[in-house]
């Protein structure tokens, strides 16, 4: 089963300045989302094998939308997240079969390596609802500076039979981070925590 | 005079809305540019000088957002623009945007005409096809906080009665504006809506090339 897309949104978000300080280089976060029909709105199924292969098959495809939104190598990717909105006609469930079985092997591919967890939300939603993606470094879960958020949202979607798949990439933290922490230059990358 | 803060970019492509699914998406695209509204905070009589400044700013926005599109100029067939004023400025501040905004995506689409009868508003004599992008630009801005949507309207780039081409795209940056910033966007569209049946002028039957039939 392959996932019946009706739209593909790709967003890039570029911060140069923050709070009058210039950002060099700019911080960039890039957002593929998906609108698919959910082949069990409706109903309860009890098997959501269907729905988690169309979670494997998006996760390798908005994850190279994102890494080509960029226009960086797979390895210069530095956090990710992801996320679904299921319309009314789903249950929060069938967020969780895309999401986690079998969405994060071939998004890692697409971003190269990615120890670290991929930080998830979900949630039910009309037209329109906005989730926010968390975000976090991709071999080390506990780098301070790239604990982040980016807000998804489908103006016409999802319809209640439909679900949004987002999944989110930067090549960079937050804009000006100072608080400390776990740096970049001190990952280990083996554990996907530190 | 000219502060970018951040670049947002958008681009969707839609195979159908539960119709006959379209072999080839249809591709829409929106880019938002987040700038320090240098008139903040008191009234400026003499805003001017910014829709001179703001050029450089257009073009390279419609570049940008041809190339996140990733198609060819040629295949750009709707645009729309508008602007979105944070707290702090007047919607006289987003009317800047009408004559740098819509002189960017001539410039990319191939418009052969006067540039300065352009910016003075003026119109100009044509026969036969005179280039593209004919169509006045529609247009939209309000004053709104950050999270604002924007519904931006887009027509044929040719002919603005192409009734296929009426659509709009709603833009929302999460964040901006911010009471001291102002947003400038661009959109574009690579065809007609994904189920366009309801008649009127079709793109092929362009004839006066007056911009509107």
């Amino acid at each position: 089963m392959t996932a019946t897309i009706r739209k593909i949104i790709v967003q890039v978000d570029e911060t140069r300045m923050e709070m009058g300080q210039v950002v060099n280089p700019p911080t960039r976060r890039a957002l593929a989302m998906a609108v698919i029909a959910n082949p069990f709105a409706g109903k309860y199924v009890e098997n959501l094998d269907e729905l988690i292969a169309i979670g494997e098959e998006l996760g390798g495809l908005l994850g190279a939308k994102c890494v080509q939104a960029l226009g960086i190598s797979p390895g210069q990717a530095q956090s990710y997240g992801k996320a679904a909105i299921v319309g009314e006609a789903g249950e929060l469930e069938h967020a969780a079969a895309i999401l986690h079985p079998k969405l994060g092997a071939p998004l890692r591919l697409a971003v190269e390596k990615g120890a670290a967890l991929v930080p998830s939300s979900k949630k039910r939603g009309g037209l329109g609802t906005a989730i926010d993606v968390p975000l976090g470094h991709k071999d080390a879960a506990f780098v301070r500076s790239h604990f982040d958020a980016m807000e998804a949202r489908v103006a016409d979607a999802p319809r209640p039979n439909e679900i949004v798949v987002a999944v989110v990439v930067t090549d960079s933290g937050r804009p000006l981070p100072r608080v400390g922490g776990l740096q970049v230059h001190d990952i280990k990358g083996e554990d996907g925590l530190r | 005079m000219i502060e970018i803060r951040r670049i947002f970019t958008h681009v969707e492509q839609i195979w159908h809305e539960f119709g006959p699914v379209a072999p080839v998406p249809l591709m829409r695209g929106a880019i938002a540019a987040v700038l320090t509204n240098p008139f903040a905070g008191r009234y400026e009589p003499d805003i001017l000088p910014m829709m001179e400044a703001l050029q450089p700013v257009g073009i390279d926005m419609a570049e940008r957002l041809r190339a996140a599109m990733d198609v060819p100029a040629d295949r750009i067939e709707g645009y729309g623009k508008g602007a979105i004023v944070g707290a702090a400025g007047e919607l006289e501040h987003g009317a800047l945007w009408h004559v740098p905004g819509g002189y960017a995506m001539r410039e990319l689409l191939g418009w052969k005409g006067d540039a300065a009868a352009y910016a003075k508003g003026q119109g100009e004599e044509k026969s036969g096809r005179p280039g593209n992008a004919l169509s006045i630009v529609p247009s939209t801005k309000k004053v709104g906080g950050p999270g604002t949507a924007l519904d931006v309207p887009m027509t044929h780039i040719n002919a603005a009665y192409v009734r296929s081409h009426f659509d709009a795209i709603e833009v929302r940056i999460p964040g901006a504006p911010l009471p001291d910033e102002i947003v400038f966007i661009l959109a574009m569209s690579t065809g007609p809506r994904v189920h366009a049946r309801v008649g009127g002028l079709a793109a092929q039957a362009i004839s006066k090339w007056d911009g509107l039939r």
